[in-house]
């Protein structure tokens, strides 16, 4: 029955009773092999599509922010995390996080972050800073920005542009609704320990925000990413430059 | 001719998936709220019916019995995941609005409904033409739901305003219980009692005597 032949081989596979144990897994590997063949080839071929897309939607979601801020462009800036300075070119370096210190559970991260800042005039006072902030939550990478008033303590606003969270419950974290939750809650106290959290029924506390029923661990992948986010292993060297510029 | 013309028209009117079968529904439900999101979640049904149904149908003398469900299955599934990367490509925005539920048309009941009841059974291009059918008889229940929704719901259609609301200075006071999925359960359901009562042979009166075999499907 087996050939050398291909034509003939394949002709006899054919051939076979469709109950025999050749044909059936010979037609489950045939259907698997070129419908994984199908989408693999699609998302290779649409990938730069996506990639378009989603950092289009990350920018429009600044653009906004900066429109229910109202006042003009914000400049775009590259901060070396570690030392807070900035800096010209990015090297795509990455530093891994020891498990104890990666309170968003990120694995590692990137050493150069790229800010927005809003100031008046070239030089001048800053206005808004606006900082990408990303982090896990219950099932998927939470990925938005975070804009800070002038006084870096100051919540201006918080969007999610980014996330696979459960639909109707995580997912409302992109719902206008839930966002605006955020803007005038105090990040810090005034000696700058970072309090801001999500908990069940808030209340009106200044650090306090008020999660979404059914998404405790969505909740919780927030308060995570924003402490790991304005600690000292994310913005907090950079908040500290620019605190000690305001005050000088 | 004739049989393919009425392969093709039957499933629209006279034997329409969502009526008559009630399947489908849940998409139905969740999607009809504007008429937009309704329409691209049909025109992906559409194509993940026709193309499943007609290839399924294609290779239907070699598939296995003991695993056809699953050779179905992981033909609809590649498809939708294929129709879902070119709406994220190249429809971004509703696609972000249709969120799960375009991947959710692998458990859409028609879709295994006619490849298991019709595709197994019958050629190629008969299976093509009975999958734009049900497509197209899916897509008139989510329009007319979609309509009566967004209409009464927001005061547009397609987005342009026709009713002034009045948050907009108008008259229109948009009804909330039309922005709720609840709602489309509602307007199927009177719906479905309107085509029954004006084609009594569909109600399910002579139950429980099951229907006959080349038609049984699963709900959902």
């Amino acid at each position: 029955m087996m050939k050398a032949n291909p034509i003939s081989w394949w002709r006899s596979f054919l051939a076979l009773p469709n109950e025999n144990m050749t044909k059936t897994l010979g037609m489950a590997l045939l259907v698997a092999l070129s419908c994984s063949l199908l989408v693999s080839i699609t998302a290779v071929l649409l990938k730069p599509l996506h990639m378009a897309n989603r950092l289009g939607h990350g920018e429009k979601h600044i653009l906004e922010i900066m429109d229910s801020l109202g006042g003009g462009l914000p400049t775009k800036r590259l901060v070396e995390l570690a030392s807070g300075q900035y800096t010209d070119v990015d090297p795509n370096t990455r530093t891994d996080l020891p498990a104890e210190r990666d309170l968003a559970r990120l694995g590692s991260r990137e050493d150069v972050a790229t800010v927005f800042e809003l100031r008046d005039g070239v030089g001048g006072k800053l206005k808004l800073l606006i900082v990408p902030v990303r982090g896990t939550g219950y099932k998927s990478t939470l990925k938005g920005y975070l804009a800070l008033k002038a006084d870096l303590t100051t919540v201006a606003a918080l969007t999610f542009y980014e996330h696979d969270e459960t639909p109707g419950l995580g997912s409302r974290i992109d719902e206008a609704e839930w966002k605006a939750l955020w803007p005038g809650k105090q990040v810090a106290d005034e000696n700058g320990a970072i309090l801001i959290e999500v908990v069940k029924d808030a209340g009106a506390g200044r650090h306090q925000v008020d999660g979404i029923s059914g998404a405790t661990r969505t909740g919780t992948g927030i308060t995570r990413l924003m402490r790991f986010w304005l600690g000292a292993d994310g913005y907090g060297p950079y908040l500290a430059r620019l605190r000690a510029e305001a005050g000088a | 001719m004739n049989i393919h013309n009425r392969t093709l028209v039957d499933p629209i009117l006279v034997k329409n998936p969502v009526t008559l079968h009630v399947l489908g529904i849940c998409s139905a439900l969740a999607v009809t709220s504007t008429l937009v999101t309704a329409l691209v979640m049909s025109v992906s049904l559409i194509v993940v019916l026709a193309i499943s149904s007609a290839t399924i149908s294609l290779i239907r003398k070699h598939i296995p019995q003991s695993i056809r469900l699953i050779v179905q299955i992981t033909i609809i599934a590649s498809l939708v995941i294929v129709v879902d990367m070119l709406l994220q490509a190249y429809l971004f925005s509703i696609s972000k609005r249709l969120s799960v539920f375009v991947s959710l048309i692998v458990t859409n009941c028609i879709v295994l409904g006619r490849a298991e009841s019709f595709a197994m059974h019958n050629s190629p291009l008969a299976s093509l033409l009975d999958g734009i059918g049900n497509g197209l008889g899916y897509t008139l229940i989510l329009v007319a739901i979609a309509t009566v929704r967004e209409l009464f719901g927001a005061g547009t259609l397609m987005n342009i305003t026709i009713l002034q609301t009045t948050a907009d200075g108008g008259w229109f006071t948009p009804l909330g219980v039309m922005a709720l999925p609840a709602s489309a359960f509602f307007l199927l359901g009177l719906l479905v009692w309107a085509v029954r009562t004006i084609r009594p042979e569909q109600a399910e009166l002579n139950l429980p005597q099951p229907p006959p075999q080349a038609e049984q499907e699963e709900r959902s």
